[in-house]
């Protein structure tokens, strides 16, 4: 049997106490240990962005981060995202611009962009196309998760 | 409140919010009580005998509650569209992914642990890595033998017979007089060209849960497109009733084409649920997807094209190779698709067309967004601008010149009912303004400048409604009204993502004056949808939307009939809107007041109701002459880039399409689909390249398979041409696939603008292009028969 490691942390505002392998990743956790499926995984090496979430307010890819390293952080996934104000106001416009279609790179482009509204009062559209250069989405093109990126930040695109 | 038409408006997708928040359950998101999971040990040879499988050291792992391989399922079926392909490997593997066993374990760490415990003993032999080496006489044939299926009763048959050489499917075809188009010609052009491996990148990778329930019922939870063609493959493959099978679809991660054909792990996940008698979720990891899935086909196409001094085309010879891969699925098959483009993009009298489809043991191909189109129309318009530049005609009026009408009927018998060619054209062109900066950046060639830009202009032709693949392409739709006016909508029709769910919403919403909110559609099970043939060839919003339009119109003259009788007027002078049963502006009933007083009466059935929708016209003969689609779908794309001669680098700038879509019925969603399609298309023209050495993928990863980012999409400049098809749904025509095919064509004749140099393969790499203006390039080579 691999050893365990118990640890502590503050996912979307409350509280865990888990139990990991030393080998598991957050990804792992989140999804297995915790049932949170929003968190997803598309590449388990840090290439797609489908697996990022919110470690002390910096984004991570969570495929690549040792779930052990959680102890003493606030961790923030979707689920926890969705339901603040912030959250909500940034899924009404990915909804109304289109941005979403086959859906499965939302949750991480959702948390990217979280990140960018978060730090940047009015970023640019090329701001925010840097912002999310890591978030791969096959269907939409990106244009239109750019436009609901740069309306949820109050400013149309320059 | 009141609502005007919904047609043309910017509708949010109906799934939208739950997708953005997180909270929608993909197939990876979904375990069953008492499932197992499964991983297959896959080849480590490219072409070799399998000499000896031990299996023994792996069913001895704790945890592992099944091992298989093709012993412990002699009674399996070859799978895929020529029958050829056996999921478990019986003595031969054929590629390096080919499947030689599978576990089911309690997870997939033990099973991952049990895989490695099974030991393979293999005879290599030759591989054959190409097709040229395919075709030699003296290359040993890849299925030479008969493969033969041993039924549970010890009967023997053979399922796909030894093939004489390794040419695993052809498609040929011929109009008018080739000797005639040569003498008539006063410019001819060839030029061979390559087409390169790429493969979809969903990005939720391949998936599926198999289940057997107490009775012997199959339950599957499947990713794909053809749900009910499925059911049937999967019945044949286990000898049972289709109606044994059900087909849940949960919200797919990304289709393309990609989940068109069944592939070796959903039978292997099938076979595991038979064996362990419970749940079995097999779910690939992103090497796999990348290393195993098929791919667009990758083709060497030669082409001879000739036209008149007054700038008419004459002929089209065309001559292609496809490397199949080992095993063969649709791949093969894009031929047909091709040919529509070198016969019937442009006026062309005469037109002789081979093609090959060639067994190696390279990745085997599938189908893809645009399905051999993107290939057709690159070696196309490279020849429009080449025989204009001959002719010393402009681009844009050369094409014009040879461009379809509407009501045309092509040498092969493509009618053209509605047709909008000529407008993308002109509206692309003058968006752009693609002739001054043509002219512009040619007279720059010479200016020592070592930035180039170029401009190019490509157009296509494709399927826009339906597409007769199969002797019936339709879909039927159930439509349920309850008590509250609240409009069940049960259809075939799937939903990849595209939007499908939403438009047909929108078009019953249309028929029945009722809000978006008023619909929910069911559309992801076979116990409870009714048939649809599969969501390809960008049929849906046409197929399923004239299917549901249908039911609606059947419910609203049930229930405007009743209303008529009950008001004592004719049901000619009503009609439904916002909610209400109007005469004139006036409102008679509130509609869900009015369903609820046909309670227990006769007319109660009016509110359920359902059609079928099959596009009456003429099929295909064997030679290929005749209609594949109800109509047809147009596109003009112009290209612009910026090239760096110094480093190869090209840039793609901005990107003005023109779309004839017959009518835009959700603006948003139509606005996506194009966008997505050219940033798709971007990546097969300029980064995309699944490189194949040896029979090995050497890049299965997303950081040397290199995707479009959000920092380098052009800037888009969409047009739509509504040309309101007869046919069509509101007039609509279908879109999917259009929006990908003609930019490789379009950056390469910009390419060729920026920098008088023609590059005839793909993609264009820094490397390549580098290598082309520095002449140091390779160009591709026909290897086929001269």
């Amino acid at each position: 049997m691999p050893l365990k490691v118990e640890i502590e942390f503050r996912l979307n505002g409350v509280g865990q106490r888990v139990s990991v392998a030393p080998d598991m990743t957050v990804l792992e956790m989140l999804r297995g240990a915790l049932g949170l499926t929003g968190t997803k995984y598309g590449c388990g090496e840090g290439e797609c962005g489908t697996c990022t979430i919110r470690v002390d307010g910096a984004t991570v890819n969570s495929c690549l981060m040792p779930a052990v390293d959680c102890e003493g952080r606030e961790l923030q996934t979707i689920e926890g995202f969705a339901v603040t104000p912030a959250g909500e106001r940034l899924a009404r416009s990915f909804v109304n611009h289109g941005a979403v279609q086959c859906g499965f790179c939302t949750p991480g482009m959702m948390m990217q962009a979280g990140r960018l509204l978060d730090s940047l009062e009015m970023p640019s559209r090329e701001t925010i196309q840097r912002g999310i250069e890591g978030n791969l989405c096959r269907c939409t093109g990106y244009k239109k998760i750019i436009d609901a990126i740069a309306d949820a930040a109050g400013k149309d695109a320059q | 409140m009141t609502t005007g038409s919904l047609i043309g408006k910017r509708i949010p997708k109906l799934d939208a919010p739950e997708k953005a928040a997180g909270r929608t359950r993909y197939i990876h998101d979904i375990d069953l009580p008492g499932q197992l999971h499964a991983k297959i040990l896959r080849s480590t040879q490219v072409h070799a005998k399998i000499v000896r499988i031990d299996t023994a050291a792996a069913r001895k792992l704790p945890g592992v509650h099944a091992v298989i391989t093709a012993a412990d399922v002699p009674w399996q079926r070859p799978i895929g569209v020529a029958k050829d392909h056996l999921p478990l490997k019986r003595d031969r593997v054929r590629s390096l992914r080919d499947e030689i066993a599978a576990v089911a374990a309690e997870s997939p760490e033990i099973a991952e642990r049990a895989l490695a415990l099974i030991e393979v003993e293999y005879e290599p032999l030759a591989p054959v890595l190409d097709t040229e080496a395919a075709l030699s006489p003296d290359t040993p044939r890849l299925h030479g033998e008969d493969l033969v299926w041993e039924a549970p009763g010890g009967r023997r048959e053979v399922l796909h017979k030894a093939s004489a050489d390794n040419v695993a499917m052809t498609f040929d075809y011929a109009q008018g007089d080739m000797a005639q188009g040569e003498r008539d010609s006063a410019v001819v052009v060839e030029d061979v060209f390559w087409l390169h491996y790429v493969t979809h990148c969903c990005l939720g990778v391949s998936g599926v849960i198999a289940e057997f329930e107490a009775n012997g019922n199959l339950l599957i939870y499947s990713n794909t497109q053809v749900p009910f063609l499925h059911k049937r493959e999967f019945a044949e493959l286990l000898g049972i009733d289709p109606g044994r099978i059900r087909i849940i679809q949960p919200p797919i991660g990304g289709g393309f084409g990609s989940k068109l054909d069944i592939y070796p792990f959903e039978p292997i996940a099938i076979f595991l649920a038979k064996a362990t008698r419970r749940p079995v979720k097999l779910v690939y990891t992103r090497e796999e997807e990348f290393a195993v899935s098929p791919t667009r086909q990758p083709v060497l196409l030669r082409l001879r094209s000739g036209a008149t001094r007054e700038g008419r085309l004459t002929f089209r010879s065309v001559e292609t190779i496809h490397d199949n891969g080992a095993y063969t699925s649709w791949g093969a098959t894009t031929p047909f698709v091709m040919m529509q483009t070198f016969s019937s993009l442009y006026r062309v009298p005469h037109c002789s067309y081979r093609t090959r489809a060639v067994y190696t043991n390279n990745p085997y191909a599938g189908s893809f967004r645009g399905y051999g189109n993107l290939q057709a129309t690159f070696a196309v318009e490279a020849h429009m601008d080449r025989l204009a530049e001959a002719l010393g005609m402009d681009p844009l009026g050369f094409r014009l010149a040879n461009a379809q009408d509407p009501g045309e009927i092509t040498p092969q018998g493509m009618h053209f009912k509605s047709c909008g060619f000529k407008e993308c054209l002109q509206t692309a062109a003058a968006r752009s303004d693609y002739l001054g900066k043509h002219a512009e950046n040619r007279a720059r060639w010479n200016d020592g400048n070592p930035v180039k830009r170029g401009v190019g202009i490509a157009s296509m032709l494709h399927v826009g409604g339906g597409a007769k693949i199969y002797p019936s392409d339709g879909c039927g739709t159930i439509l349920k009204i309850d008590d509250f006016a609240h409009v069940t909508l049960l259809t075939g029709a799937s939903e990849i993502g595209q939007g499908s769910e939403t438009v047909l919403a929108q078009l019953v919403c249309e028929e029945l004056g009722l809000p978006l909110t008023a619909v929910s559609v069911v559309n992801n099970d076979t116990d409870i949808t009714p048939w649809d043939v599969g969501v390809h060839a960008s049929r849906t919003t046409f197929i399923a939307g004239n299917s549901a339009i249908g039911a609606a119109r059947k419910a609203k003259a049930k229930i405007l009939s009743a209303a008529a009788r009950k008001a004592g007027v004719p049901a000619a002078s009503l009609s439904m809107k916002d909610g209400f049963i109007l005469k004139g502006d006036e409102k008679l009933y509130e509609l869900a007041k009015f369903l609820r007083s046909l309670h227990f009466s006769d007319k109660a059935e009016l509110v359920m109701t359902s059609f079928y929708y099959e596009p009456p016209s003429r099929h295909q003969d064997r030679e290929f002459k005749g209609d594949v689609s109800a109509a047809y779908a147009w596109a003009s794309q112009v290209a612009e880039v910026e090239l760096d001669t110094q480093t190869g680098i090209v840039r793609l700038v901005k990107l003005t399409a023109a779309h004839d879509v017959g009518r835009v019925l959700n603006r948003l969603g139509i606005e996506g689909q194009i966008e997505g399609g050219i940033v798709m298309g971007q990546g097969y023209a300029l980064t995309e390249n699944l490189i194949v050495e040896d029979g090995v993928v050497r890049n299965p990863s997303f950081r040397d398979y290199k995707l479009v980012t959000a920092p380098e999409i052009p800037e888009m400049d969409l047009s739509f041409i509504e040309t309101m098809d007869g046919e069509g749904p509101q007039g609509a025509k279908g879109v999917g696939e259009a929006p990908a095919i003609c930019i490789a064509a379009a950056v390469a004749n910009a390419i060729y603008n920026a920098t008088g140099v023609r590059i005839t393969a793909l993609p264009f790499t820094p490397e390549r292009v580098y290598r082309a203006l520095h002449g140091a390039a390779a160009p591709p080579v026909w290897t086929g028969a001269k």
